[in-house]
């Protein structure tokens, strides 16, 4: 059997609320919110998956519940197998999930990053400020009502702002993605072109 | 690069001791050929930058390889990466921090449009925040274009009034 298939036995002995997770590919557990630093630490301690590889965010949508999901992906140096741990966040407004920088250093700014992303709060975290975006940024990029193309938004420095009068502001994609389809032109001649040339910068998109 | 100047053209047989020359060509003449850059170096693009200043390349023989790391001792700012709105601020001061006169290169497509990061995080375009003078495209561009970008900046150096920059300060 392998370790991370009988880990996730083990947690399911241990904890009522642990339950299989569907997955095409690593093992994968459901994990209730309240549990999840000691599921961690017992995988970490118990199950020699002693590396926090990544933590993600998940925004399913507005209108699902719950809406934000936590998935941490551990990696066993020793065994080399990984196992997925997925916690749902209770609130859909304020999401908020256990910090596990208690248990690996590497959790502080994946955590940053999730929150920074997705405004998933991490309770307990040593440091909960933004990584990417300038603090003070008004939103939450990652989450599904952001626009891919952003929002106009002031910039961070009041100074530079005042000097230069420019500001955040919102890129669309005017026409994009860019392709080159195979057929239509030569590859090895032509640029990629972007899919509808009726908009970009200066010519609003028809419809919009 | 040291051209034929017929401005500074010096024949000790009629002249003896003295040249005879207008302000304006030995002053953008000294400027153009001491161009101290300012390496705002942000992505990719600072690879390019960097093979610029080594030897196949060789910026030194433009004049122009004296990279400064403090923007008091540089005239020439090369911004080499993607800008991101929150690195927008650290460009402005810096920019801000050289002494005038002083010029700006926009290398490659992210500095000189935002290029593929038509995104909320990317500035869309340097000029957006610094008067820039000589847009390189390229993603990211050979270094012959740096340097050809530089030799188009040397050109248009030449070609100003040496006092211009200084009374706007």
């Amino acid at each position: 059997m392998p370790k991370a298939l009988d880990a996730i036995a083990a947690l399911k002995g241990k904890w009522v609320g642990v339950t299989d997770r569907a997955s095409l590919d690593e093992a994968a557990v459901n994990v209730p919110a309240s549990n999840l630093v000691e599921v961690l630490k017992h995988l970490r301690d118990e199950h020699g998956f002693d590396m926090l590889v990544d933590i993600a965010g998940v925004d399913w949508s507005l209108a699902a519940t719950p809406r934000f999901t936590v998935v941490y992906h551990l990696l066993s140096t020793t065994s080399h197998e990984y196992v997925r741990v997925a916690t749902n966040c209770a609130d859909d407004a304020a999401p908020e999930v256990p910090s596990a920088s208690g248990l690996w250093h590497g959790a502080n700014w994946h955590e940053r990053e999730a929150f920074d992303m997705f405004g998933i709060r991490f309770s307990g975290h040593p440091d909960l400020r933004r990584i990417l975006m300038w603090d003070g940024y008004p939103h939450f990029p990652l989450r599904k009502d952001f626009p891919l193309s952003g929002v106009d938004t002031d910039l961070p420095d009041k100074e530079v702002v005042a000097e230069t009068k420019t500001n955040a502001i919102a890129a669309p994609m005017a026409g994009g993605p860019f392709v080159a389809s195979p057929g239509e032109i030569n590859l090895t001649d032509a640029e990629p072109t972007a899919k509808d040339e009726s908009w970009n910068e200066r010519r609003p998109k028809p419809g919009a | 690069m040291v051209s034929a100047n017929s401005e500074l053209t010096y024949d000790s047989k009629i002249e003896g001791d003295v040249i005879v020359t207008r302000a304006d060509a030995v002053i953008n003449w000294i400027r153009s050929n001491s161009m101290w850059p300012m390496p705002m170096g942000l992505a990719c693009c600072a690879i390019e930058l960097m093979a610029v200043a080594a030897s196949r390349f060789d910026i030194a023989r433009f004049g122009a390889e004296v990279m400064r790391f403090s923007p008091k001792q540089s005239d020439c700012m090369i911004v080499s990466g993607t800008v991101t709105y929150k690195m927008s601020s650290a460009v402005r001061r810096i920019y801000d921090q050289m002494a005038e006169p002083k010029w700006v290169i926009a290398m490659g497509a992210c500095a000189s449009t935002g290029g593929m990061y038509r995104s909320y995080a990317v500035l869309q375009g340097v000029d957006r925040i610094l008067p820039v003078d000589v847009y390189v495209s390229g993603c990211p561009p050979r270094p012959e274009a740096l340097l050809d970008a530089l030799v188009k900046l040397q050109e248009k150096v030449k070609r100003e009034r040496s006092f211009s920059k200084l009374n706007t300060a």
